[in-house]
Formats: structure tokens, sequence, C-alpha cells
């Protein structure tokens, strides 16, 4: 059997960062860029298993469940602004959130 | 035992301190005298019954109480030490205390700081037995400092009037001034002998210095014999420090009485005959003590002699009497100072406490110029006066006579000091005891005698004043003072009285605690016999007979126009408050305000913080530019810092760290 090469892997994990960086850029949508930023976390938790395998030690795995419980953390949080924010603004379009500019 | 005696005050204090502010003016009394009346018997207990019994050369009891201060070389323990000298002390310090607390029940009664005031008036007598019963230098100085604190609390008694605070702010200032010699010359001694107690101290300087420091000599114990004095000059009211004590007279009439006559003035003299080993060892020193303390006492006596407010004139007197023992302890005559330091505080407590009779039978007026008459409305306070003006005017049998005398008579045959001026000095001391008696007789005369000048301004004070004789918890203080400035003298009769048969037993009982004088060179040269008997009974009838003199013309001249108006420079105290004003306060606020205000404080400090400040908000303006609010702003802005971390391990320190 043969096994996949490590690069592909990181191939796999470079494209789905890509896409995730590109989303949390173009996207006015505070869900998207949230959506976006998950894909950004789950492309680097993939590389640390990656790596984690590749080099057999466990600390990247470990790492990618602290990684994991802070992402789900952030979401719940994230959430929570998003909507109060609609509450009040009526909309998600985070370049309209701008209140504590001076 | 002496511990007892010495923390009874504290203890008293400390309780009135507390919980005094809610108690009746009774209690507080009570525990107040009470503290102080045991001192007093346990005082005489310990003097009278343990030093007393015992050998004149074993008259030494030490008490250690904790150990203080141990660092390095520097090892100080509380201790107390009993001497004749600090025996004489304590004595006099708790029995007039004693009774000026007493007197204090009546002269205070109904005062809002009934409390405020003997708690710290018990502290102050804490803190003098301190001063007194040290065992080293350092605890001297704590008590030192400490009666200077509640010199300061109690001058500003009646803090809520201007000029009481200023007073007390007076007094601490100047004291600071003799204070920072004192604790220069501590120091001194320390960095000199390598310790403090004064038992080590006086034996190393008999060990090392077996002669005196020659005359104009500034050596090493000359240093410290000055350094010493200049505290003594500030506590004591000599010049040039001397100007805080009249102003001191804002406190209450006891406090005036008990602190700024009878007790703290003397710490100077106290000190300098504790120290008598090192001062008979600088001829140099000895005559600059002499000189000054002849300057005082007939510069004092001369300012006395034109004030017009009764406490006023007797300050200017209680200056006068300490510059007598500053020149006796400048002859070398260490015991006729504390001779006269015993009998003065006697009759200057009972002046003190007169005057105050007086001042509250006229509801707090102190100007003598709306007195007058006071003979029949005040028939006790009268008679003791009577007591202690003659007694302050040194007629004999009166108390202030033998000491005066002594001082006088120890002046003329110093061995100390150079020729002529033993007798220069005598007659400055002789001129002082004529104006003593006439501003004395001036102050009876326009207190007492001729007509009632208060009635006349009874309209001014909204109601009529009618004096009326103290209370007896007033008056019976005055008795039993005016009887010691009678009989207090006789402790002290000079061998000369009875022709060498009976010694002076007040001398024979201090001597051991005391050095004697040095010799001065030009005594050597002249080997002159000692002095005769006779010669110190002429000098005696002289002073007596001329002090008689000036008491009876003195009497003729005030009675006949009381209201005489005095030299205005007298009057106006030969403007040294000015001239210090100008010399010293002036240029100091000036220097103040301009330099450490304007410049340092203002410029340099707050422009160092407000400096820091405005640069932050400098930045701060520049800065607030990146936060535009735009959250995909601050992505690019990640993704850019990302990039560059990204970018520097790539192609500048790509090196991972080795496994």
């Amino acid at each position: 059997m043969t096994t996949i090469p490590i690069s592909w892997y990181l191939a796999v994990a470079a494209v789905l960062f890509t896409i995730g960086t590109v989303t949390v850029f173009v996207k006015r949508n505070a869900i998207a860029m949230l959506l976006g930023i998950e894909l950004m976390l789950n492309a680097a938790n993939l590389t640390a298993v990656t790596f984690s395998s590749y080099f057999r030690e466990l600390a990247g795995q470990i790492l990618v469940f602290f990684v994991m419980v802070v992402a789900a953390a952030e979401a719940a949080v994230g959430l929570a602004i998003i909507v109060l924010l609609f509450r009040h603004r009526e909309t998600l379009n985070v370049d309209e959130a701008q209140l504590l500019k001076l | 035992m002496l511990k007892a005696l010495v923390l009874s005050p504290l203890i008293a204090a400390g309780i009135i301190g507390v919980f005094g502010r809610r108690w009746s003016e009774r209690l507080i009394a009570a525990i107040g005298c009470g503290s102080v009346g045991l001192s007093m018997l346990l005082a005489f207990r310990i003097v009278f019954g343990d030093l007393w019994s015992r050998p004149p050369e074993e008259r030494v009891i030490w008490e250690p109480f904790f150990s203080w201060i141990e660092s390095g070389p520097l090892r100080v323990a509380w201790g107390f030490h009993l001497d004749a000298l600090s025996g004489v002390y304590i004595l006099f310090v708790t029995f007039v205390g004693f009774w000026i607390h007493v007197f204090a029940v009546g002269y205070m009664r109904g005062d809002p700081g009934y409390a405020r005031f003997f708690a710290y008036m018990n502290l102050f007598m804490f803190m003098m037995l301190v001063l007194v019963l040290a065992d080293n230098f350092l605890v001297m100085f704590v008590g030192w400092e400490g009666v200077g604190l509640c010199s300061y609390l109690l001058i500003g008694h009646y803090f809520d009037r201007a000029y009481a605070a200023s007073a007390a702010k007076k007094a601490f200032l100047v004291n600071r001034i003799g204070d920072f010699g004192f604790a220069l010359g501590i120091i001194l001694i320390f960095a000199t002998f390598g310790t403090l107690r004064f038992s080590e101290v006086m034996g190393a300087i008999a060990m090392q210095f077996p002669e005196p420091e020659g005359w104009g000599e500034i050596g090493v114990l000359t240093t410290i014999a000055l350094l010493l004095f200049v505290g003594a000059t500030g506590k004591s009211a000599q010049i040039p420090l001397y100007v805080w004590l009249p102003d001191a007279m804002a406190g209450p009439t006891p406090v005036s009485a008990l602190i700024h006559a009878a007790t703290m003035v003397t710490a100077g003299v106290y000190m300098i005959a504790r120290c008598s080993e090192l001062y008979a060892r600088s001829l140099t020193a000895l005559f600059v003590i002499a000189v000054i303390g002849a300057a005082t006492a007939l510069l004092a006596a001369t300012i006395g002699l034109a004030q017009w407010n009764i406490k006023k004139v007797l300050a200017y007197s209680t200056i006068s009497q300490l510059g007598y023992m500053f020149l006796a302890c400048g002859a070398g005559a260490f015991s006729a100072a504390i001779f006269h330091v015993v009998t003065h505080a006697f009759f200057k407590a009972l002046l003190f406490l007169g005057a105050g009779s007086v001042i509250v039978a006229l509801h707090h007026e102190e100007d003598m110029r709306r007195m007058g008459g006071l003979k029949r409305a005040l028939p006790i306070t009268y008679r003791t006066m009577l007591c202690g003006w003659l007694a302050i005017a040194g007629l004999p049998p009166f108390a202030g006579f033998f000491s005066k005398d002594e001082i006088l008579w120890r002046t003329w045959t110093s061995p100390a000091l150079p020729e002529p001026w033993g007798r220069v000095l005598w007659m400055l001391g002789w001129a002082t005891a004529i104006l003593t008696a006439a501003y004395m007789t001036r102050l009876m005369v326009l207190t007492f005698e001729g007509e009632e000048r208060f009635a006349r301004h009874a309209g001014e004070m909204a109601h009529a004043v009618v004096p009326r004789e103290s209370p007896p918890v007033m008056t019976i203080p005055l008795l039993v003072l005016a009887v010691l400035s009678v009989v207090g003298g006789w402790i002290g009769i000079s061998e000369a009285y009875t022709g060498g048969r009976i010694p002076n037993a007040f001398e024979q009982f201090v001597r051991p605690a005391l050095a004697r004088a040095p010799m001065h060179p030009d005594h050597l040269v002249a080997g002159a016999s000692e002095p005769g008997h006779d010669l110190e009974l002429g000098l005696a009838a002289a002073t007596a007979l001329a002090v008689l003199l000036a008491l009876v013309w003195a009497r003729r001249v005030y009675q006949r126009d009381p209201l005489r108006p005095a030299p205005r420079l007298l009057e106006n105290k030969y403007y040294v408050d000015e001239i210090y004003d100008a010399l010293f306060v002036r240029p100091i606020v000036r220097g103040s305000t301009v330099l450490l205000w304007k410049v340092f404080d203002v410029a340099i400090i707050d422009g160092a913080v407000n400096g820091v400040a405005s640069a932050v908000a400098a930045c701060a303006a520049v800065l607030r530019r990146v936060q535009t609010g735009l959250v995909r702003g601050y992505v690019v802005m990640i993704l850019i810092g990302a990039l560059i971390v990204l970018g520097y391990f790539v192609f500048v320190g790509g090196q991972l760290p080795a496994r």
C-alpha cells in the first residue's frame, strides 16, 4: 500500500488556507468572515496533524485539540457579537460597524 | 522603679489621648495629675530612699531597659541612669510638674481641648524624664526632640488662632536649627569615641585627653562641645536662637510655666552639665558659653523692661535667667548652674502661675496696661507673687539670692576664663541683676498696684470685669511654690556665710556627677591665692544692696507713672525679629518662591511630568490614524504582519532549531 506523500496534505492545507484568507478579505458579511477564519484554522490544524504523523510526535495532535477548543469558543463569542450587531444595526456589513473610530 | 517613674506619665498620656474625649474633666484631671503625682512620689522615694543613703561616690543607679539599635559598631540601648545630677532634675521636674498640672486643672476648666491638653502635658513629662534619665546621647536626643514636639503641640493648643499656630511653627523651626547642631555633635562623638553612652564617652575623654584643649585651639573636643552648645542655644533660648521663646507664650499659661520656664528650657543646661567632663576640657568652648550666656542675660533683661504683655516680660526674664545658667556653665561652675535651674524652676513657675491666675481673673487679658490695682481683688495671688518677685530679684533670704550670687561669685573667681573676663562678665551679670529687679518691680506695680485700668475698658469688652480670686485648686500650687521660692535656696547656702563651717550642701550633693573647672593659663601664671570668704560676702552684699536700691527706685518710678513709655528700641526687641526676617526668612522665602517653586518645582518637576504626558498625547494623535474602525483593514494589517514574519524566516533567519 502506497502512502500518500506529505506534500499532498500540505497542498490541501495551503489551498484551504488561501480560500479562508480570501474569504475574510473579500466578504463584508460578518458570518462569511467567520467562516473564512474557521477555514484558516482548520488548514492550520491539518498541517499540524500532518507533521505530527510524519515526525511520529504527538505534540502536534494535542495542539490541534487546543485549537479546536479555542475555535469553538471563538465561534460562540463571534456569533454572539454578530447577533448583537444585527439587533442594533440591522446589518451584517462589518464596514458599517465602526462606532469606536474617532 | 525608674521605669515606672518614666512610664507612668506616658501611659496616662495614652489613656487620656485615646479615651479622654468622652470623659469628664474631673476624670481626666485625676488621671493626668495622678500619673505625675505617682512619678513625683517615686522620684522622692528613689532619690531620698536609695540614692541619698549611699556614699557620695557610689550614687549611681543604672537600670537597663531594652536594646534598641544594633547596627555594626553602633549599639544603642534604652537605659536609665540616675546620679546626683539627674536625681536633682527628676525631683524638681516631677515636683514642679505635678503642681503645675494641679494648677492647670483649674486654669483649663471649660476648655474644649481639655483632654488633648492633659494628654500632651503628660507626654511632655514622659519625654522630659527620658531626657534627664537617658544613659546615652541618642536616647537623650529622643527626649530632647520629644519635649520639643510637645512644646510645639502645646504652644499651638489654640491652633484655631493664627498667632498661636505660627508661634508653634516658629518654636519648632528655630529649635530644628539647634537640633541640627546637636545631632552633628552626637555623630562626631560616635565617630570619635565609637560609643554614645555617657559613662563610656566621659571615661574615654578622661583617658584620651588628660589635659584640656588649649585656649583658642579648635580641636575635636572643642568642636563637639560647640556643636552640642548650638543645640543648647536652641532649646534653652540663648543668642542667637532665643527668638522663639517670647512667641511661645501663645500657649496656655501652665504650658509657659512648665515647659517654657521651669523644665524644658533648662534642658540645655542639663546637657552641658551632663557633658561637663567634655566641656571642662575645652577652654574655648567654655569662654564662648560664658560670653553668650552673659550677653543673653543682659539683652533679654533690657527687652523685658519694655514689654507690655505680662507673659512676655516673664518670657524675657526666663531667657535672661537661662543666660545666668549658661554664664555659670561657661565659668566652669556647673553645680551653681544646676542650683539656679532648681531655684529658677520654683520662682519662675510661681510667677507664671501667678500671671495665669491674674489672666483668668481678668478674662484672659494679658496686657499690663489693662491691669492695675489687683492687690485687693487677688490677695493670695498678690502675696505669693511677692515671694516670686523678691526671689527672682535676688534679695536675701529668698531662693534666687543664693543661686544668683553663687553664679556671680563663681564668675568673678572662675579659673576657666581668661583674664580679666571673669570680672567683665561679673559686671554684666551684676547689671542684669539690677535690671531684673527693675523689670520685675515694673511688672508687680503695673499689675497689682495703682488704679484699676481694666474697668475703664469694660465698655469695649462688652461685659464689666470683676476680678475674683482663683479657686483653691489654683491657689494651693501658688502657695506651695511660694514657700519654695522662699526656702528653696537654703539647700545651697555658700559656706562663706558660716565662715566655712557648713559646706554648701547642694554642691556637695551634685559634685560627684560633675567635672571640676579647668585652669586657664592666665591663672597659672598669676599664681593668685584662693579668693577668700570676705570677698565673696562683699560681692554678695554689693549685689544685694544694688538690687534693693533698684527695687525701691523702680517702685517709686513706676508708681508715679506706671504707663511711662519705654524706648522704642527696647519695645521692639532691638528689631531682632525684623533683622532675622530680612536676613534669613525673606531670602529663604524669595529663594523658595523664585528658584524652588517657579523654577525647580514648576519648570523642572512639573515640566517633566507634564512633558511625558504631552509626548504620549502627541504620539497618540499620530498613531490614532491607524485605528480606522474598518475590520477588513485590520485583516490586511494582520496578513501583512504575518507575511513579514514568514518572510523573515524564509529569506533571512530561516533556520529551524535543531532537534
